[in-house]
């Protein structure tokens, strides 16, 4: 049992947290949900008092009979990994890349002394056959591994003593949907089995919904809300929890505006990479990463492109922007060839938004530069007031001052920046813009009016997107037609609607299947609601 | 506000008060140096000659100064070979990397690094006579391919990130974006490896005129007066000691205020400090 009672929290004077106070019960799965920013993974740091320098935390927090807040650092170095342990959100980091895993997951026991180096290693491959991988060796490195077994060594690692509370904070976020589907299973079965308290921080209502038991929302540093998690979500009672919720399944108007005639053609595209050097001269056989690709992208239309890490995508969307060459087949935009030699005129119509709204931009930068950066294309670039009225009007155009242009992009949020990004990529003014994760690393709220922008701006300037994502949600809110990929091919095409209502294809089925769903309202009937 | 780290505080100041030192002797030294008066010969401190004098009647203070301005030039124009030729190619092997002209460029600078720097300058001022300008040509060439593994080390990790992808949407070429994005996003890590490079060619340039093969007479250096003082070293050690104190403040001033550049100029370092 884990009580927090009027927990606050400030980091050199500034309220980070205040007056948080929940309960966790033996066995009990708790979602903790919040925005960035609100405080989520401060209340987890703040229990196992992992905090930065000059915290000072205010309040009390028990697991069952300890008082955490009161323990010094050499008692809570016991008790860290042993009565409560944590996992992170990118496995790819949170493991020592030159250990083997199974070192790693030894480590846990060896410190706490719970057993002798040779036992660790039985208990530490006992743990590892738990998490799902007997048939992973204990000597092999992280590097060895994909995203999903690693965040399984986390796992191993961190229930290796059997702890009371297992704190997973964004634990899936990093992985791709069927692998997340994985681990929130083997997490519920562990908790099941283990008996123990789990604290989910994430900022995924759906996976909370399928997951917990209850459920808080949090805000700037206080909990709105919180409950048994169906009530919650079903009652809604504060605006935050209903915003939450309207934004995580929000749908922008959009109209149908599709013309017929193709603006961008991919047909039989094959892009290969050298394969693994296996000698001093030797490589293996080219790895084919888009493996005959063919579809249109129609004037006004809005195309989503959907698939798993390593399908391909990516490659794809660097050959359609014509910054590699393709081995096979062709792309045309506007009936002319698109590659690494296409004129500046072609490429000043087909744009491009990427995913990382703080690496979009060279941070010596000011806006109108950055913002004016595709201008290069154009044969007599504009210069002066021309210039920054050009810039001005992109601006407008996201909904941002005009006097944001003398700006650098560090004094902007994550969704101003990816409306800076998106006013970069309409300078030119683009028939095609390719929309690269473009959404996927904003906070549901800032991902809704994005979302909002982009269609108003679609209708607006008759663009054609290719919405490249590995988020199904956000697909089917934002596109006409859909394609789905796997490994380098595309496996199923269709209306977007229907592909996602009857998916035919094993691959479309089972990645629907895998993503989490918020339901609970459909279930509800409409006055419910009111 | 960020505070400055205490050691570049300190390392500048150290850096400034010889820079000042060199600049001023352009302009004035308490005695000429180039006269030699054996009257004033082995002079105690104070009096006349704040420092003393030599056993040709030089005041040491004098002889200091205008070595400082010897020991800074030289170490200073080998810096500039080395970022001047150094960092356009790291930055062109960043650019193509993977390829030939990137293998040629990395494997050259592992031949220049397997020489030993010392030896390699010692011979060549020894083959094209001992002077100030080859002093600089044999510690420069060495500076050469510290700076362009620094700046393809750099500019590597910056390639990967997304506004390099946008520039290159934008029509921009390899050359353009290593001009405009890259080598201003380095620059933080080219000034803190100057700052090293600028110490170690000063104890270099200490070195080779130590053993007469950098500045000639009658110019002084802060090596040749060390050299000079070993055979009174017992009778009148101030004559060694000063020109070596002057050695290592000059040394460590400088390489403390690389260590504050690289905690101010890091942002990692910077987070982590709060």
């Amino acid at each position: 049992m884990i009580e927090i009672e009027h927990l606050s929290l400030a980091i050199h004077d500034t309220p980070i947290l205040s007056d948080v106070s929940l309960q966790i019960g033996k066995g009990e799965i708790f979602g903790l949900v919040g925005e960035s920013g609100s405080g989520k993974s401060m209340t987890a740091l703040g229990l196992m008092q992992l905090l930065p320098d000059g915290a000072e935390l205010v309040g009390q927090a028990r697991l069952d009979e300890i008082d955490l807040l009161t323990k010094s650092e050499a008692q809570m170095c016991a008790l860290r990994g042993n009565e409560l342990s944590m996992i992170f959100q990118e496995p790819m980091t949170a493991l020592n890349p030159v250990q083997t895993i199974g070192d790693q997951v030894a480590e846990t026991l060896l410190i706490h002394q719970a057993a002798k180096p040779s036992g660790a290693r039985r208990i530490a491959r006992d743990r590892l056959d738990r998490v799902g991988l007997s048939h992973i060796g204990m000597d092999s490195y992280p590097h060895e591994l994909s995203g999903g077994q690693r965040q399984r060594v986390c796992i191993a690692a961190a229930i290796a003593l059997h702890p009371r509370l297992l704190i997973a904070d964004e634990p899936t976020t990093a992985l791709d949907v069927t692998t997340q589907a994985q681990i929130l299973d083997l997490l519920k079965e562990l908790v099941a089995e283990e008996d123990m308290s789990l604290l989910l921080i994430t900022h995924d209502l759906a996976v909370v919904a399928d997951m917990a038991d209850r459920i808080a929302v949090m805000q700037t540093g206080q909990i709105v809300e919180q409950g048994p998690t169906a009530d919650v979500l079903r009652e809604q009672r504060h605006p935050y929890t209903r915003a939450l919720f309207e934004a995580s399944s929000h749908q922008p108007e959009r109209q149908d505006q599709a013309a017929p005639e193709p603006l961008l053609q991919v047909r039989d595209v094959v892009r290969t990479y050298p394969g693994r050097r296996n000698g001093l001269i030797q490589r293996g056989a080219p790895v084919r990463a888009v493996d005959g690709v063919s579809f249109d992208l129609h004037a006004g239309e809005s195309l989503g492109l959907v698939g798993e890490s390593g399908c391909g995508k990516s490659t794809l969307t660097r050959a359609i922007l014509g910054l590699e060459p393709v081995q096979g087949g062709a792309i045309t935009a506007f009936g002319k060839e698109v590659g690494p030699e296409m004129p500046n005129a072609l490429r000043s119509g087909i744009q491009v938004v990427f995913q990382d709204p703080y690496g979009s931009f060279n941070p010596r930068w000011r806006v109108e530069r950055l913002v004016a950066e595709p201008f290069h294309l154009m044969p007599t670039p504009p210069s002066g007031a021309e210039r920054r009225d050009r810039v001005a009007e992109a601006l407008s155009a996201v909904q941002l001052s005009p006097d944001d242009m003398t700006k650098y992009p560090h004094e902007f949020s994550g969704g101003q920046r990816q409306r800076i990004a998106i006013a970069r990529a309409l300078i030119t003014h683009p028939d095609i813009i390719v929309l690269d994760e473009a959404v996927s690393a904003l906070d549901v709220s800032v991902r809704a009016r994005i979302l909002d922008l982009l269609a108003d701006l679609q209708e607006q300037l008759k663009l054609s997107y290719l919405f490249i994502s590995h988020d199904l949600t956000v697909v089917r809110a934002i596109t006409d037609r859909v394609l789905v990929m796997q490994a380098g091919k595309i496996v199923e095409e269709g209306d977007t609607e229907t592909v996602f209502s009857a998916p035919r294809h094993s691959y479309t089925q089972k990645l629907l299947a895998a993503a989490p769903v918020l339901d609970i309202a459909k279930e509800t009937p409409l006055d419910a609601l009111v | 506000m960020s505070r400055l780290p205490a050691s570049l505080i300190f390392g500048a100041a150290v850096s400034a008060v010889f820079l000042l030192a060199a600049l001023v002797s352009f302009l004035w030294v308490p005695h000429d140096v180039t006269n030699l008066v054996i009257a004033n010969r082995l002079q105690p401190a104070g009096g006349a000659f704040v420092l003393g004098t030599d056993q040709f009647g030089r005041d040491i203070l004098s002889m200091l100064m205008v070595g400082a301005r010897t020991s800074i030039a030289v170490a200073l124009v080998a810096v500039g070979i080395g970022i001047v030729l150094g960092v356009p190619l790291g930055l062109a092997a960043a650019a193509t990397r993977g390829s030939l002209l990137d293998e040629v460029i990395m494997r050259g600078n592992d031949l220049i690094f397997a020489f030993p720097s010392l030896v390699i300058a010692i011979l060549i001022t020894a083959v094209f006579g001992p002077s100030a300008l080859n002093a600089i040509l044999a510690i420069g060439i060495f500076n050469i391919p510290v700076f362009a593994r620094v700046a393809r080390g750099g500019a590597l990790s910056l390639w990967t990130l997304d506004y390099i992808l946008a520039a290159r949407t934008a029509g921009k070429g390899k050359l353009r974006i290593s001009a405009e994005h890259i080598l201003p996003n380095i620059a933080n890590l080219l000034i803190v490896q100057a700052t090293i490079q600028f110490s170690l060619g000063i104890l270099a340039e200490a070195a080779l005129s130590y053993v007469g093969l950098g500045a000639q007479p009658p110019t002084p250096s802060w090596g040749r007066m060390l050299a000079e003082a070993q055979t009174m070293i017992y009778t009148h050690p101030m004559l060694a000691v000063l020109p070596g104190l002057a050695i290592v403040l000059m040394v460590l001033g400088l390489n403390l205020m690389g260590d504050g550049l690289r905690d101010l100029l890091d942002p990692r370092l910077r987070r982590a400090r709060g």
